[in-house]
């Protein structure tokens, strides 16, 4: 079964679009784990006498207006905005297949009230939701995690639910329920990894979503407050030196662009050679 | 189709209720004590008490959701405590500017999103469909606040086009919907294509075919028509995203609007006016599904038939 389950994986980053699209993510994903052995600069180190410098060859993206590199900044902003972003999701998933798998499997009032939540959370933009979140949590990067983890939940419960009760229908789980299995043997066992695939390939895209996300709220000044790098963050102190030195905004939003193109390249990818794209569009 | 309105009317009271419910909590969800979120530095402590007996908070939860939502439908939607002026008349002179944006940036992405989806249908398979494909899915990846400061950087400030931010004539507007849009065309025109894609397989289009109509008249008349039913969902949806994208681009351009007030009320933990701003672009979101459907409904019947 495992063996099975990694071809379609070897499959996308073979294609070209995969690989190309993996070998970024690769590469970012090594930046942001060796942030401060890879960074020129220490990312906090000020220098009045450099402020707001142009890309040149001691400072590769040029300083900001405290005479700090852009570069190492950019490099522990991966970090700030990778970490923010897949912790978030992650904890979305998690909770979002319990609830989905809670809903889908034993249906009834709790699925309604469930839903009835989902639907109504359904209609409303993440930003929206988690511009109330933060409101509530306050600013600082555990808001932002805890508002895109919320803002996000809703699409994994549904896309979950979905599946599950799709799942709970088929001949092979009325065989298992026939051989004495019990609930959390069919949950865990049965349904929840054969729902996994489409839940996993949607919180890759989600990611992408909530990198722009993290990065508005960091804009607005409710993200990582400073010193900490992210890349929002960045673009917020740089607004006011956009005149002067617009390289302190133009590269943390091509950082921002690029992550989320390559990350849908990759998903898509991935959708093409698990052949999901049908599962995805249901829910 | 009178009976779908009034049934869809009915159905946002509890949802009405519900969102209140929420955004009247914001203020007691917030961690430690309200009381003291409100406070300056440096108050008092019969400061303290006065303050509490003006917002009510020594009165118990549900008397004070009483208070607050009789208020609310008076239309005293409490005071702003960083600028000490009604929450309501900060509201009534923003709204116009939200709703100016929110309105032409959906119609830009309507219109954009449609035709590019139409091009990139009728020209299925070839490069021009690859090409508008590519360029939605760079539409879908740019935030939207970082397209607005490049729009601001090349058309205001090196070309000086138009005016760098505010809200003072139609010129200030053009950048402002365009970084709105963006995001709403690249879904349009996705929905859009594929919709025109499926729509012309079918027996009837065959059939237009057969009859020896031109290709243009089938795609403009027949199959762009069954395929605006998806779209006009998808536009509806919308709405509320729409509203979601004006509060960013609203701060990045200072033009005043819900948005700006909105950030403008977390940064300074302006509860009552932050309390206010979300009602108001909640409600905005509801009303605008509402919308939609009702629209929907009108040009589908069965949308009517089947759903209460």
């Amino acid at each position: 079964m495992r063996a099975v389950r990694a071809m379609p994986m070897l499959k996308a980053i073979a294609s070209v679009k995969g690989s190309i699209a993996g070998l970024y993510l690769l590469f970012l994903i090594g930046g942001a784990l060796f942030a401060p052995w890879l960074s020129p600069y220490p990312y906090d180190q000020q220098d009045l006498t450099i402020m707001n410098q142009p890309p040149s060859l001691t400072h590769l993206m040029g300083t900001d207006e405290f005479g700090r590199d852009v570069l190492s900044r950019m490099i522990t902003g991966a970090r700030t905005s990778l970490s923010v972003s897949v912790t978030a999701i992650g904890v979305s998933v998690l909770s979002g297949l319990i609830l989905g798998a809670a809903c889908g499997y034993f249906g009834g009032a709790f699925d309604r009230v469930v839903m009835i939540g989902v639907d109504l959370t359904w209609s409303f933009p993440e930003i929206l939701i988690a511009l109330m979140l933060v409101a509530i949590i306050g600013p600082g990067l555990q808001g932002v995690v805890l508002a895109i983890a919320i803002a996000y939940l809703a699409q994994f419960t549904r896309l979950t639910r979905t599946q599950v009760m799709v799942l709970k229908g088929e001949t092979f789980v009325e065989a298992t329920v026939n051989l004495g299995a019990g609930h959390t043997h069919i949950l865990f066992a049965h349904l929840l990894p054969n729902a996994l695939a489409p839940v996993l390939v949607a919180a890759m895209l989600a990611t992408g979503d909530a990198i722009i996300l993290e990065a508005t709220l960091g804009f607005f000044g409710l993200g990582a407050q400073p010193p900490t790098p992210s890349w929002g963050a960045m673009m917020s102190s740089g607004t006011a030196q956009l005149f002067i030195a617009p390289w302190v905004i133009l590269l943390p939003g091509l950082a921002v662009a690029l992550t989320v193109i390559f990350l849908n390249l990759f998903g898509d990818a991935i959708i093409t050679a698990l052949d999901i794209r049908t599962k995805l569009r249901e829910a | 189709m009178f009976l779908f309105i009034i049934k869809r009317l009915v159905l946002l009271v509890p949802v009405f209720f519900v969102v209140s419910l929420v955004v009247f909590l914001i203020i007691h969800l917030v961690p430690g004590n309200p009381i003291d979120n409100l406070m300056r530095a440096g108050s008092s402590s019969a400061q303290r008490v006065q303050i509490a007996a003006k917002y009510g908070l020594d009165r118990s939860l549900a008397e004070q959701y009483f208070v607050w939502m009789s208020r609310l439908m008076t239309g005293d939607l409490g005071t702003s405590i960083i600028q000490g002026r009604p929450v309501g008349a900060l509201i009534a002179r923003n709204l116009p500017y939200s709703l100016q944006l929110g309105g032409a940036a959906l119609l830009f992405s309507a219109l954009t999103g449609i035709t590019a989806g139409v091009l990139a249908a009728s020209f299925h398979g070839t490069r021009l469909d690859d090409g508008i494909s590519g360029l939605i899915l760079l539409g879908s990846t740019v935030p939207s606040f970082w397209l607005g400061l490049l729009l601001i950087l090349v058309f205001a400030v090196w070309l000086g086009w138009v005016p760098i931010s505010g809200a003072r004539g139609w010129t200030s507007l053009i950048l402002p919907v365009i970084a709105t849009g963006v995001g709403g065309i690249a879904l349009v025109a996705r929905v859009t294509r594929i919709a025109m894609i499926e729509t012309a397989r079918q027996d009837f289009v065959m059939l237009l075919h057969a009859k020896g109509l031109s290709p243009l008249v089938i795609q403009l008349r027949h199959v762009l028509r069954h395929a605006l039913v998806p779209v006009v969902t998808i536009l509806a949806l919308r709405i509320g995203w729409i509203l979601g994208g004006t509060v960013t681009i609203e701060y990045v351009f200072a033009r005043p609007g819900l948005g700006s007030l909105l950030i403008r009320g977390l940064n300074q933990r302006d509860y009552p006016l932050v309390q206010a701003c979300l009602l108001m672009l909640a409600m905005a979101v509801i009303l605008g599904t509402l919308i939609g459907d009702i629209v929907q409904a009108a040009m589908d019947p069965r949308q009517r038939e089947e759903r209460p």
